[in-house]
């Protein structure tokens, strides 16, 4: 969903700026506290991961495609500050170096995808896990539920900016209608992505996981002298 | 598996899966439009998009300038934008830590991005120059 130059106009591509500014700058302050020796390195590998599952686009039928956005797994690999760090590395870098996604429009993709769309699925995550049983072996499917409703949020905040901003007379309800059907079904193949990433890395090793930290500590308080990594 | 992968082990090993999707299986991506674009298109707003400032640029759309086989131009291109995001998440992650610890002082350079990626192109670097100011600056601030 990489919005090119020209979809919106000047004053709204300034805001969604400024709304991206101030998360990015809100996120490397808050970042420091998740990023220890374990999850720093974490960070610059899924942000890779991310970039390179983003060239991967998939069929989701009728001529048309979709792909990871990867905020919903960036945020429960590394955890939400530092996810937006690194959704927005991807973002950045698209932009300048691919031309993937306009340079004007670079606010309005980081405030799209890295800020709207990981925070949804982070708090979709988070709020799940809240309410359901801490087990280890929920978090993958708790990150793909988290996913699956980032996709078409993202694709609602579109609509919203175009409503604001948008260059050509559009009716919203078609607008909103297309974006949200389309990107509902884009939201499915997210969902299996994050599902199957995250689980394959909480197979292997949960601790690596930030969203599977409430879990795992409730795990080793559970009678278990094997270091808990067979999971 | 009794003992626990070795955290190196296991990020060299995802960093090769990273980089075998963005080197090789990024040639069978389906090539339809996006959801957005598709959305543009039937919607019928696809025609206000504008070229990219970058659009000429040396990996512009995910080839890379000059290399005439598609499967070399894409993987390649993938590669390079990948090694790219790498080294960049990798150099903010690093200056977010050090300034956390101790305050000020940025000392040698934080982020070796020029290192794999070929000249222009990702020399302005808006988000990461405004917050992380003085050791990551628009280093040409071309537009």
């Amino acid at each position: 969903m990489h919005v090119p130059d020209g979809f919106l106009d000047a004053p709204t591509s300034v805001a969604t700026g400024v709304v991206a500014a101030a998360g990015v700058g809100l996120a490397l302050r808050k970042a420091r506290a998740e990023l220890d020796d374990r999850t720093a390195p974490m960070a610059g590998l899924v942000a890779t991961f991310v970039f390179a599952t983003q060239m991967l686009n998939f069929p989701v039928g009728l001529g048309t495609s979709g792909h990871l956005l990867g905020g919903a797994l960036a945020a429960v690999l590394v955890g939400p500050w530092t996810g937006i760090l690194s959704v927005s590395v991807v973002l950045l870098v698209q932009a300048l170096l691919l031309a993937d996604g306009g340079i004007t429009a670079l606010g309005t993709n980081i405030t799209l995808m890295s800020l709207v769309g990981l925070v949804v699925g982070w708090l979709v995550f988070r709020g799940l896990q809240r309410v359901l049983p801490k087990r280890v072996g929920l978090v993958p499917v708790l990150a793909a539920a988290g996913a699956f409703v980032s996709v078409p949020a993202a694709a609602l905040a579109f609509t919203g900016l175009y409503a604001v901003g948008g260059t050509a007379p559009i009716p919203l309800d078609t607008l909103a209608a297309a974006m949200l059907g389309w990107h509902t079904l884009i939201g499915v193949g997210e969902a299996v992505i994050t599902g199957l990433v995250v689980g394959s890395v909480v197979a292997v090793r949960p601790d690596l996981v930030y969203g599977a930290r409430p879990a795992l500590a409730v795990r080793t308080l559970e009678i278990r002298s094997d270091a808990g990594a067979s999971a | 598996m009794s003992r626990p992968v070795r955290t190196r082990t296991f990020l060299v090993v995802g960093l090769a899966v990273a980089m075998f999707l963005a080197g090789v299986v990024s040639y069978y991506a389906s090539s339809h439009p996006d959801g957005l674009e598709h959305v543009a298109e039937q919607v019928g707003f696809a025609d206000t998009a504008e070229k990219s400032a970058t659009a000429d640029g040396p990996l512009a759309d995910y080839r890379v300038k000059g290399v005439e086989d598609d499967r070399a131009a894409g993987g390649l291109a993938g590669v390079i934008g990948a090694a790219a995001v790498l080294a960049l998440s990798l150099g903010l992650v690093h200056l977010v830590r050090r300034r956390g610890s101790r305050t000020g002082e940025p000392s040698a350079g934080p982020t070796p991005d020029p290192a794999t990626v070929p000249d222009d192109g990702r020399a302005t670097d808006p988000e990461g120059s405004r917050h992380a100011d003085a050791e990551r600056g628009p280093l040409d601030g071309r537009h």
